[in-house]
């Protein structure tokens, strides 16, 4: 058996970036998580990233 | 100077300037450049053909109070003839409301920054409603600048010169504890006004009929105080203006057709995009569907860390603009993440006395995807009518945008 699979033998600790749904489905199961307070750099705005790439040198 | 230290210098400016309410004056004779065929405008700059309804309005009010026109129609063909000339308030170190109107006859604040040297001006709110700023401009609207320009003007000057002057800094983080945001909920603010100035308007040489006459009106009008707070806060962002390599906003103003920005780094170009509509809640008998696009120059106060920025501490203003408690408290929270600092005069009970999000940066509208929210009174997209309502908007990410692309093409980041 594969290491990974360890993984599940034991108590899980998540966590959860971005959709914040996974999160809720793992406390509804009484599961340990912690959901971060994560968004993708520049809102996800290419051009925004673009700008401040240049911008910040 | 690289961009933290610009920063951190325009940041300074924008917490320590101090600025006194220091006299009153007819525009023409105080405000720089005024002259009689100059009407200055809310926001970036525009012309005649393109002003939006309420800002016509408020163009042909100021024309036929000053004589220049006698009714709508020939108002409107003088406005359009050229002899007229249209430029922002910014541009004369003066910020008004709404359509921000104001014409060479109107008595206007005088604000100045002791700090650092430099004055602002704004003109006297005329209350809400049938208003020249929300484009209004029947009978009762002239009447009422007429009595304005001829007796509250000069009774409000003589008691703000005996008064010595006034400390407008102190007196807006006193109304900041006791529930205004000081952009549409001015209540502590104009009642602090009326308390301080009262006992220098029973000085003044005027008849009491005139003295009581002005202090009703002062006194009726929860918003009165809006203009010298706006022009207070116009006196510190222009401190905290031409910083080289600083990307932080020094104005923030709409025309009622564009929101414009400027930032500290990059001179007097403004970065532009069309503006949104706000949305919250109207007066009796007017929907969303009435709004004009946003307006005025009042997102000053949003600029220096006052007004949206400081909605957790103003929960009364939700019944006024809209939304709940939890969104203004949200919203100034959000704010922290795009401001580069917490304001150490202006705080914030509800959040354990936390300063106001403070120093709109460029970068970190970027960085996050965030923008300025701001509260705002609505007016009526046609002319001649007036205020609808109040409520919640925001400002275009393009005008950020703009400003940085700029700063790259110029060379202005090295």
């Amino acid at each position: 058996m594969k290491k990974v699979n360890d993984i599940f033998g034991k108590e899980l600790k998540v966590l959860n970036i971005g959709l914040e749904q996974f999160y809720e489905d793992l406390k509804s199961q009484d599961i340990k998580a912690v959901q971060m307070d994560w968004r993708p750099p520049a809102g996800g705005d290419s051009e925004a990233a673009d700008l401040l790439a240049a911008l910040l040198g | 100077m690289d961009r933290r230290q610009a920063n951190e210098e325009a940041l300074k400016r924008l917490q320590d300037s101090e600025v006194y309410l220091v006299g009153a004056g007819k525009a023409i004779d105080v405000v720089p450049g005024m002259k009689k065929n100059l009407i200055l405008h809310a926001g970036p700059p525009i012309t005649w053909e393109k002003m939006c309804g309420p800002m016509q309005g408020a163009v042909i009010g100021a024309l036929i109070y000053e004589g220049l026109a006698k009714d709508e129609e020939s108002a409107r063909k003088l406005a359009a003839s050229g002899e007229i000339e249209f430029e922002p308030n910014h541009h004369h170190q003066a910020v008004c409301p709404m359509a921000g109107v104001m014409s060479a006859s109107m008595p206007v604040f005088i604000m100045e920054n002791k700090k650092y040297g430099n004055f602002a001006y704004t003109n006297m709110n005329e209350g809400l409603g049938k208003c020249l700023r929300f484009g209004a401009f029947g009978d009762s609207v002239i009447e009422r600048l007429h009595w304005m320009e001829d007796e509250m003007y000069p009774v409000l000057k003589e008691a703000i010169e005996l008064s010595g002057g006034i400390d407008w800094k102190a007196l807006v983080i006193q109304a900041l504890q006791m529930g205004d945001d000081c952009h549409n909920r001015n209540r502590a603010a104009t009642a602090m006004f009326a308390k301080v100035i009262g006992q220098y308007l029973s000085k003044v040489s005027a008849s009491k009929e005139k003295i009581s006459k002005v202090f009703e009106f002062i006194n009726g009008n929860e918003h009165f105080s809006i203009n010298i707070t706006m022009a207070m806060c116009k006196a510190i962002a222009d401190a905290a203006h031409n910083i080289p390599g600083s990307t932080i906003v020094t104005a923030m103003a709409r025309n009622g057709v564009e929101f414009g920005i400027r930032v500290s780094g990059l001179g007097d170009e403004w970065f532009t995009a069309p503006a949104n509509t706000p949305k919250g809640l109207f007066f009796p008998g007017f929907t969303q569907e009435d709004a004009n696009p946003d307006i005025g120059d009042s997102t000053i106060t949003e600029t220096t860390g006052i007004g949206g920025f400081a909605m957790a501490g103003a929960p009364a203003i939700v019944s006024f603009v809209g939304g709940t408690y939890k969104d203004a408290v949200n919203f100034t929270l959000e704010m922290y993440e795009i401001t580069g600092a917490e304001n150490k005069n202006f705080k914030i009970p509800t959040l354990d006395f936390r300063g106001t999000p403070t120093g709109i940066d460029i970068v970190k509208v970027l960085e996050t995807g965030l923008v300025p929210r701001i509260n705002t009174g609505m007016a009526h997209k046609d002319p001649g009518v007036g205020q609808v309502g109040a409520g919640l908007v925001t400002a275009p990410m393009e005008c950020f945008k703009k400003a940085a692309r700029y700063m790259v093409e110029k060379g202005l980041n090295k």
